[in-house]
């Protein structure tokens, strides 16, 4: 089981996930620079947030032209997990490996705080597994379960046209939405104008996962928040179960 | 050559230098300085390069101390020990003049410049605060300048979120302050601190005679010229023309120049290393000889420049952002190409160094200006100007008691007061997973996780306590960062510090600056926290007048253990709530005589150091022995608007029950909005509220209990009346109010 999280010019996440999946998981993780041509030897991958090339153009526009971005669609054609948080899931958008696009958030500010999300889909690679959290308690994937964790974008607001919109909902690939606090999915709790709430999506094949959340912010207690570790030990476990190798600390046989 | 300008008694007078001035110059090249060498003079002689007005001011601050590894004035940033091999470098400084201009690209340009001083220290920044003041964005004022308020604080608010998101260093804290006096010159105060292990700091000397000169990072071109020039004036009307004094910032370069200088230190190939901020090219290179002893020869010819046809003048004076001057050991030339070639960032070895102590700028075989690097860097004139004292305040007029019912929300509504999340909200607050307390308590408090380290930081100064007793309010600003560290569960360090002053020549300013300075330096000795460098911004004038004296202070500290982390909001209905020190009296100055009575006057309150200490040391040993629920200093707004914001700044609202029944029947504006100093509320659990008492009182502290948590109402009981708030009208009045302002 090895992870790679890489590193465009101008991300400015990777250290966080490197942490995360390493420290904080005990995951063998490894930096790859976007002009490395290959991510075959890895079982995991990661697209941390930033500002890829400092967002010039269009967030994620340029980066999907780097060296690397072909062998992770080859990669995620081949059924390998990839994960895209924030300007890594504007990358998979522009890619192609994921539907839609993320333009200017409403407010037309950039928008930093903690927020509330739902599990749409308790079924999906990202978002199955249980984690005990350093008080003891247990925090299981249902569907309906609320999972907060920061968001820090300008440019987050999710659109897609009606019928990619329908595709998403018939497929159950919308996997996060931002609700208020209750859990219920209002246009009030939506940070950035998100068609139909939209914080997270997983393509057609399940494989690869795009969200505005960054679960690697929520993953320590004395940041304020865990529930990051769910996200993060379902996508360990997943990728484990390709590899045929359980993850180090996995909660379940 | 032939096309440069002669040197004219007008030319001399034009780059601001005197005849006297200019006889120096003349006594230390032995002739007459040529259009380049003037230019050069000129930038490096400028206050905001020389300190020429205030070192001897400077002078004063205590700057050692057990934990001092690098000094103020030593290096680009000093540097502070925290243990375990782990060291801190930091620093504030200001970008006054470019964001009165030109606010986004300002205020962008001052976060570039500050976290470039940070890693040339060789640390690696973690996270970043700011202190800004504009004039008021809200109230009676004149519309047009309320409209300009907005727009300036609007631009620097995003152009420093703009840089300081892009280039992934959290900005976790800070203040905003609104005042008359500073409409039309802003404040722009931008503070960064990395984090390096103590045989990482990076020196910035041109050592090892025949060492490679390399410029890298972005290339030259005509922005920014003569910016440090440009901020050593007045602002005026005309100002407006020296918008190509501001540079334009470009975050996504700073951030590959950032990992790609980090990757080179760690190389082992950097003999020396300064960032080009002020001054440019010009500065590193005459800083860089000096500081070593060495000379250093650099061809223009071999810099990277943006457009063609930048003379000599242009390319030394250009302040163009995110590039820096390297020193490399020769041999491992090949390392800094592989580095910056892998980063996609330009480079180039534009010079060597020599022995014989001169900057030499040569374009190709023509030599276009040669100075004594060490008479240039250091040898600037240093005046002591004429201060004349202002006259002492006087106690406030008889002022009429107001209702507290409708003066606790418009002092909580009050910009400078009301929570600052329209602000906060912008800036990524959270990258680099280490902010443990999110902005808006009364320090920021971050885990560096490489060093397995809790800091805390904040940054203070009250400038209407400045302008009426400068001495007393400089004392007061140290003390109050102190105090918020204190709160927050830390052990003060160090300081930084940003002065922030009218024109040098007027005697009542150069008065202030020297009161603030020994107030200052007095404080920073009492609380044992060397002052370990900062900036000094004189100048700040327009047309109405100079800006309220504003020393910024900038204070970090240590948290020892994950459990120390204490914040202001109140946690759990049923707490007993304590006021740790006096209740108070002292109305001059406060929020409240301003807010409510529209008047800055008054005697400001007075410091007493050892109450002051005693208070702090009290709440500190109170949170190490685990009873601290929450902790919040007294400050703006008194004991109402702290009880306040207790209530409302945390995810939970909580009500109050308090009874003031205790503390006698005088003016009741004058028991609740006093801004007496060395107070703080704390929460405990109920059945800790003795022993928290017991022990305050056997560390010497007045305490008190006030009352307990609970409701939905913050209701204040006295002898002379009693009052009530629902705690979600006072939560929506001072969470929306500087969004109304600005959306409204």
């Amino acid at each position: 089981m090895k992870a790679a999280v890489i590193r465009f010019p101008g991300s400015n996440c990777d250290q966080d996930c490197y942490y995360a999946l390493k420290h904080t998981f005990g995951i063998e993780t490894e930096y790859v620079w976007h002009k490395e041509a290959s991510v075959e030897q890895f079982d995991l991958i990661v697209l941390p947030g930033g500002f890829s090339y400092g967002d010039y153009l269009r967030c994620g526009a340029i980066a999907r032209f780097s060296p690397v971005m072909r062998s992770v669609a080859i990669e995620a054609e081949r059924g390998k997990l990839v994960l895209g948080i924030c300007n890594g899931f504007q990358i998979l958008c522009e890619a192609r490996l994921l539907p839609g696009a993320l333009i200017r958030n409403r407010s037309l500010h950039f928008i930093c705080e903690h927020l509330h999300t739902r599990i749409e889909n308790m079924e999906t690679a990202f978002s199955h597994t249980e984690v005990t959290k350093a008080d003891g308690k247990l925090l299981t994937a249902r569907t309906g379960l609320l999972l907060r964790m920061p968001v820090a974008h300008g440019e987050g607001n999710y659109t897609a046209d009606e019928a990619t919109l329908r595709e998403l909902n018939r497929n159950q690939q919308i996997v996060l939405r931002y609700t208020d606090a209750r859990g219920a999915v209002t246009d009030e709790a939506n940070p950035n104008g998100s068609k139909e709430n939209i914080a997270g999506i997983v393509n057609r094949a399940g494989n690869v996962f795009g969200l505005m959340p960054h679960p690697e912010r929520a993953c320590d207690p004395l940041l304020g928040s865990e529930d990051g570790k769910l996200i993060i030990q379902s996508v360990i476990e997943s990728a484990g179960r390709k590899t045929k190798v359980s993850s180090p600390i996995s909660k379940r046989s | 050559m032939n096309t440069e300008p002669a040197i004219t008694p007008e030319l001399i007078a034009k780059h601001g230098i005197t005849p006297d001035e200019y006889q120096r110059i003349e006594s230390i090249l032995g002739r007459a300085p040529n259009f380049t060498e003037l230019g050069i003079f000129s930038v490096m002689w400028s206050e905001h390069c020389s300190y020429k007005n205030s070192k001897p001011e400077l002078r004063k601050f205590p700057t050692t101390g057990p934990g001092v590894l690098v000094k103020a004035g030593e290096e680009n940033a000093g540097v502070i020990d925290i243990g375990d091999g782990w060291a801190v470098a930091f620093k504030m400084e200001s970008h006054n003049h470019p964001s009165a201009i030109e606010p986004f690209q300002g205020a962008a340009t001052g976060v570039g410049g500050i976290i470039r001083d940070i890693f040339t220290m060789g640390a690696r920044p973690v996270f970043s605060l700011n202190s800004l003041r504009f004039g008021p964005i809200s109230g009676e004022g004149k519309a047009a300048a309320i409209q300009n308020n907005r727009r300036l604080f609007a631009g620097v608010v995003s152009g420093i979120a703009h840089y300081g998101n892009c280039i992934g260093i959290p900005t976790i804290g800070g203040e905003v302050y609104f005042d008359e006096s500073y409409e039309g010159n802003p404040l722009v105060n931008v503070f960064c601190l990395g984090v390096l292990r103590h045989e990482e700091i990076a020196r910035g000397g041109a050592v090892g005679v025949g060492n490679p000169v390399f410029y890298v990072g972005a290339e030259t071109g005509r922005d920014g010229l003569a910016g440090a020039a440009f901020a050593s004036r007045d602002l005026t009307e005309e100002s407006k023309q020296d918008r190509p004094a501001v540079q334009v910032g470009d975050p996504f370069r700073e951030k590959l120049l950032l990992e790609a200088c980090l990757e080179l230190l760690a190389s082992g190939a950097v003999a020396g290393i300064q960032d080009m901020g002020a001054a440019g090219l010009t500065c590193s290179t005459c800083e860089t000889a000096s500081r070593a002893g060495t000379g250093v020869e650099i061809d223009l010819e071999k810099v990277p420049k943006r457009e063609p046809g930048m003379t000599p003048y242009e390319i030394m004076l250009s302040e163009s952002q995110e590039r820096m001057l390297i020193i490399v050991t020769k041999g491992q030339e090949q390392i800094v190409r592989d580095i910056f070639e892998k980063w996609d960032l330009p480079y180039a070895e534009v010079g060597v160094v020599k022995d014989d102590g001169m900057m030499r700028v040569c374009v190709g075989d023509a030599v276009v200006a040669e100075i004594p690097a060490h008479k240039l860097a250091e040898d600037a004139p240093i005046y002591s100007r004429e201060a004349t004292a202002r006259p002492a305040p006087q106690a406030l007029p008889a002022l009429p008691d107001a209702d507290p019912v409708t003066a606790l929300p418009a002092l909580l509504a009050h910009p400078s007061i009301a929570s600052k999340n329209w602000v906060y909200r912008q800036y990524d607050h959270m990258v680099r997973a280490g902010t443990c307390v999110l902005p808006g308590s009364d320090a920021a408090v971050f885990l560096v996780r490489e060093a397995d380290k809790i800091l805390a930081a904040t940054s203070d100064c009250n400038a209407i306590y400045c302008a009426l007793d400068p001495r007393e309010g400089a004392k007061i600003a140290v003390a109050e960062a102190a105090r918020n560290l204190a709160c927050s569960g830390a052990r003060p360090l160090a300081v930084t510090d940003n002065l922030n002053f009218g024109n040098p020549y007027k005697p009542e300013n150069f008065w202030q600056l020297r009161e603030c300075v020994e107030g200052l330096a007095e404080a920073c000795r009492e609380f044992g926290t060397p002052v370990t460098g900062g900036n000094v911004s004189l100048y700040n004038q327009s047309p109405a007048g100079a800006v309220d004296p504003t020393p910024t202070v900038g204070m970090v500290g240590l948290i020892e253990k994950a459990s120390y982390i204490t914040t202001q909001s109140f946690k759990k209905a049923g707490d007993a709530i304590i006021l740790l020190g006096e209740p108070g009296h002292e109305l001059g100055g406060s929020h409240y005589v301003k807010v409510i009575h529209g008047l800055k006057a008054g005697i400001p309150p007075r410091l007493d150091f050892a109450k002051e200490k005693a208070v702090q040391a009290a709440v500190l040993a109170l949170i190490r022995m685990g009873l601290v629920r929450s902790a919040h200093d007294c400050s703006e707004g008194g004991l109402a608007v702290a009880l306040a914001e207790c209530c409302i700044g945390g995810e939970e609202l909580l009500g109050a029950e308090i009874d003031l029944t205790g503390l006698g029947s005088g003016r009741v504006d004058e028991l609740l909005f006093n801004e007496s100093q060395s107070r703080i509320v704390i929460s405990v659990r109920r059945e800790n509220a003795t022993a928290a008492l017991s022990l305050a009182e056997w560390q010497g502290i007045p305490a008190r209990r006030l009352g307990f948590i609970g409701g939905d109402q913050l209701h204040i009981k006295a002898a002379s009346g009693q009052w009530s708030w629902a705690v979600k009208e006072l939560r929506d009045v001072w969470w929306g109010s500087i969004q109304r302002a600005m959306e409204g």
